[in-house]
């Protein structure tokens, strides 16, 4: 037994508080959003936007209107627009307490890999190194192990790197990791998984 | 002095020429100024480098331009929806760097504000940080990361005034104003031009003294990726 995606989406809505502004990364990060319950949290869109809202109803998409990972989405009652350049200083600028975002390895030390594979298709790192140089609380979300069943939490990361040593916490399918000194502290444990199992599915060093 | 021309061709007579670096707004194809980039297609001009976050797609955007062959090297942070891209970076006929998103905005920025370098921690530590500068400041690490200054600026509005001034509208702003600022020519297209004194001053998002040529035109204005829900969700 482990977490499926909409409880690890639903774990990491716990890191949010009252008041934040937070960045959510593309794929399981996005499903953040529907966890937040009466929290006051306010998304960010790096192309430029505070304050973004959900997908808009059918026939009233507007082209003028996309969040970061070029999807059409709607505006609320406390929307922001600004420039990238802006948008980005306030990221870099440690405006944003946390961004929540996947990855294909983090290891002990906090480094985090999630823009390229040597030899595959190179798309490119987008915000993702801004993003995790600049905010308050760098969360990764993802499944815990590749998918060969490998893990992807790692005594070091054997990907090019997105950051340094910037990851706080791992939230996966088997459960909760905080990046501390000497390597990784068990916070939790996913529904039905031991801490045996967590550990036996981690190659980092846990302490 | 007139701003305004009849067409985007009109704009670019005297301006665009082979080899040019061109700063382009738009992220993703929000925001682009895709006739200009039509009419940069139909001019010809060649061995262009463009800084531009994206590449466009196949069809549209930068990616009508890379068909003909006509761009030499991108500067940008994702180009991944562009096949006809890959192809010609993969068999060596395209130069690309990438920049961090927020490294190639402030670069324009920077470029703009007669800045010639700053440091960031984006990258620090990174395949980006190879080759840079690297200082140390209250005991952290940040790169040198030069400013832009492109030869010539493209960029899309919502509204202009006749003497330039700015109007984006929601998510098509994103890089405009930074790339408008860099370029030592900045072409703005628009959907509407208004007279002079329509436009309220304290809502000017990019004033006027950016921008050197101005037309107006009709915008396909296409969606990338159309997300939607249902009405009963609500």
């Amino acid at each position: 037994m482990a977490w499926d995606r909409n409880q690890m989406a639903a774990r990491a809505a716990e890191e949010l508080e009252d008041g934040m502004y937070v960045n959510l990364g593309i794929g399981i990060p996005t499903l953040v959003a529907n966890y937040v319950g009466d929290k006051d949290i306010t998304l960010q869109s790096e192309n430029g936007m505070l304050g973004m809202g959900p997908f808009p109803f059918e026939g009233e998409e507007d082209p003028d209107l996309i969040n970061a990972g070029k999807q059409t989405i709607t505006e609320l009652n406390r929307t922001a627009y600004f420039d990238s350049a802006t948008s980005f200083g306030m990221i870099r600028g440690g405006k944003i307490a946390a961004a929540i975002l996947g990855a294909m390895e983090v290891a002990e030390n906090g480094d985090l890999a999630n823009w390229m594979i040597p030899g595959k298709l190179v798309k490119g790192m987008g915000g993702a190194m801004d993003l995790v140089a600049g905010v308050g609380r760098v969360i990764v979300l993802m499944d815990h192990a590749n998918k060969h069943g490998d893990s992807k939490v790692l005594r070091e990361c054997t990907l090019p790197l997105t950051g340094k040593a910037v990851v706080d916490r791992i939230i996966t399918n088997l459960g909760v990791l905080d990046v501390v000194e000497g390597g990784l502290r068990i916070v939790e444990c996913a529904d039905g998984v031991t801490e045996a199992e967590l550990r036996a599915a981690t190659q980092a060093t846990i302490v | 002095m007139k701003k305004v021309y009849g067409s985007a061709a009109e704009a670019l007579e005297g301006v665009l020429a082979d080899g040019m670096l061109i700063a382009a707004g738009g992220f993703g194809l929000c925001g682009i100024p895709e006739l200009l980039l039509q009419a940069i297609k139909e001019n010809g001009a060649k061995n262009l480098t463009f800084a531009s976050n994206n590449a466009g797609v196949d069809d549209f955007g930068i990616g009508i331009l890379l068909h003909t062959k006509q761009v030499k090297k991108m500067i940008s942070s994702y180009v991944g929806e562009n096949a006809e891209f890959m192809r010609q970076y993969l068999s060596g006929e395209l130069e690309l760097e990438f920049n961090p998103q927020g490294t190639l905005a402030e670069r324009m920025r920077a470029g703009g504000c007669g800045i010639p370098g700053f440091y960031t921690k984006t990258g620090v530590g990174t395949v980006i940080a190879e080759g840079k500068e690297v200082k140390e400041f209250n005991g952290e690490e940040y790169i040198l990361e030069k400013g832009l200054f492109a030869d010539l600026s493209i960029v899309k509005a919502w509204k202009a005034d006749e003497t330039g001034n700015l109007v984006f509208r929601k998510t098509a702003r994103n890089f405009n104003p930074p790339a408008a600022m860099c370029g030592k020519v900045c072409i703005a297209e628009v959907e509407e031009i208004v007279p002079k004194g329509s436009l309220d001053p304290d809502g000017i998002h990019l004033p006027g003294i950016y921008v050197h040529r101005l037309i107006q035109g009709t915008h396909e204005k296409r969606i990338e990726q159309r997300t939607t829900r249902k009405r009963e969700e609500a």
